[in-house]
């Protein structure tokens, strides 16, 4: 007889989710985190789509979320211009289609104590150092030389995880060509100020995402949050790309900063963290086996994340997979069967739900971005080189659009460029 | 040359550390220099700066103290000139107030 029904690693998105789907249905159900309370150890930059939250709690709008994203920017960034898309749409703002900016904080802990409050127990402040592997299955964890049982082990232990190779189910980590690194400032700034510099109504804010310079042309990006009292800044670039230029991470992050695009929309605010983490950007290709003997595994830890330039996804996947491995794990439990056999139904259910369904769709867009330099470095020069002349008067002849659109076009290649787009529109 | 012109342990002392002062839950294999083209790859992706190339001399300075415990240099290094990476011991580390 083990000790609990089910032990799940960490309290993230997917382990909190998970573990309230078990308490919920009278399993015992034991999560350990390593941080000193949910959320201690995370960081997102960060916006949840909401839609799979509502279907775990349908009082989601009461938990610590920051501000309903109404406004959603794209900028393409030279290093001497910015082009800016702002797009707001009503049907973006209605439920079931909403997104928030967030903070992983309080909002796991928020989650944590819906699972606790279901029945799940908790243990914080303790790694798990290994599993308890029994003739090829896993039936446990040791945690600070601890033993404890479980007939099914749930892995959410994050991007990082050490523990997904150790039950044999990926390899020790990732190709560093299918992971980001993201530093992030979380800077402080009253509620109205944040209001007039977004352009947004009290409590609603904006997602604001930036390509090009900003990463010194290499796949990667910027993004700016607005959270209720604070702001999101951070950058991303995929690891096996920084190598490839001088500049570091941490002064990526300053050089954006202090562009004079991006200087006055944090003008006096007062950065109150500073965080770091890996993002897996590779989609479906790094995913690890995420069914085993005794053993599940969710979220970041699945590596269910996608990045398609525009938007970026991983809470509402993390969430969505751990409510899935709930519900697989309840079905084995009562079905007396935990083994890889019993538990494959995970897998057929995360198939048929959107999470797979958008992971398989988007299987070639972290191909599509590694490929297209252009995109990084070229096309936001290009538009700079098409945009100023238009709103550039000073007494010298002016052009049509044509005569100064042409040129631009034939220097990147007009079959290059086509050939782009034809990708682009193919995988994103 | 690049320039840098931020200060990375500035804007870590604005974080919550438990630091462990008794066990480094990073290392550095022994012998590794700063010129090690490995030892680069750290001092341009680990979002904390804790691997520096030093002023004089090719000893590498690291610190894990200020650790963020996002796994990039393990992903990059942990074959090649790192010891051991391991999660800090419990109770210490980073704590994100905000995340």
């Amino acid at each position: 007889m083990a000790d609990f029904d089910a032990i799940v690693i960490g309290a993230g998105c997917a382990g909190n989710v998970a573990a309230y789907t078990l308490a919920s249905a009278g399993k015992a159900v034991l999560v350990v985190e390593r941080g000193n309370y949910a959320g201690a150890k995370n960081m997102t930059g960060g916006r949840i789509y909401t839609h799979s939250l509502a279907k775990v709690f349908p009082d989601y709008q009461d938990a610590p979320l920051q501000r309903k994203i109404t406004h959603e920017r794209i900028s393409l960034m030279s290093p001497d211009s910015n082009f800016t898309v702002d797009y707001s749409a009503r049907e973006l703002e209605e439920a079931g289609n909403e997104s928030y900016s967030v903070l992983r904080g309080p909002f796991d802990q928020w989650l944590a104590e819906k699972a606790e409050n279901a029945g799940a127990e908790y243990i914080y402040g303790i790694a798990v150092e290994d599993l308890i592997i029994e003739n090829g299955k896993v039936s446990g964890i040791i945690a600070f030389g601890d033993e404890i049982t479980a007939d099914v082990v749930i892995l959410a232990d994050g991007v990082n995880s050490l523990l997904t190779s150790k039950a044999g189910l990926s390899k020790k980590a990732p190709a560093i060509n299918q992971v980001a690194v993201g530093a992030k400032e979380t800077i402080e700034l009253p509620a109205e100020v944040i209001e007039s510099r977004f352009l947004c109504n009290p409590g609603e804010g904006s997602s604001w995402l930036f390509a090009g310079d900003c990463s010194n042309g290499i796949v990667g990006g910027a993004f700016i949050y607005a959270n209720q009292d604070s702001v999101s800044v951070g950058i991303v670039a995929t690891m096996s790309e920084v190598l490839k230029q001088d500049i570091p991470v941490y002064q990526m992050l300053e050089n954006f900063k202090q562009r004079p695009e991006i200087a006055p929309l944090i003008r006096d605010g007062k950065t109150v963290e500073y965080s770091g983490h890996v993002v897996p950007e590779g989609g479906l290709h790094m995913m690890p086996e995420i069914v085993g003997d005794g053993v599940l595994v969710a979220g970041d830890a699945a590596m269910l994340c996608m990045n398609l330039g525009y938007t970026v996804r991983g809470m509402d996947l993390a969430v969505a997979s751990g409510q899935i491995a709930g519900e697989a794990a309840i079905k084995a439990l009562d079905a007396g069967d935990t083994s890889k056999a019993g538990l494959a139904q995970y897998k057929t259910m995360l198939d048929n739900s959107f999470v797979m369904r958008d992971m398989k769709l988007y299987e070639s867009a972290p191909e599509f971005l590694e490929t297209s330099p252009m995109m990084f470095r070229g096309v936001p020069e290009m538009l700079r080189d098409i945009m100023t002349p238009l709103f550039k008067n000073n007494g010298e002849p002016r052009q049509h659009v044509m005569q100064i659109a042409m040129p631009v076009v034939k220097k990147m290649g007009l079959f290059k460029l086509a050939k782009f787009a034809m990708k682009a529109v193919k995988s994103l | 040359m690049i320039e840098i012109t931020v200060n990375v342990d500035e804007k870590l002392s604005l974080n919550k550390f438990n630091v462990d002062e008794e066990n480094a839950h990073i290392k550095l294999k022994e012998g590794v220099k700063a010129s090690d083209p490995e030892f680069l790859k750290l001092v341009k992706c680990c979002p904390a700066a804790l691997y520096k190339v030093p002023e004089e001399g090719d000893e590498p300075i690291f610190d894990y103290a200020g650790c963020l415990e996002c796994g990039t240099c393990r992903m990059i290094c942990g074959e090649t000139i790192l010891e051991k990476w391991e999660y800090p011991q419990p109770t210490m580390g980073i704590e994100y107030r905000f995340g």
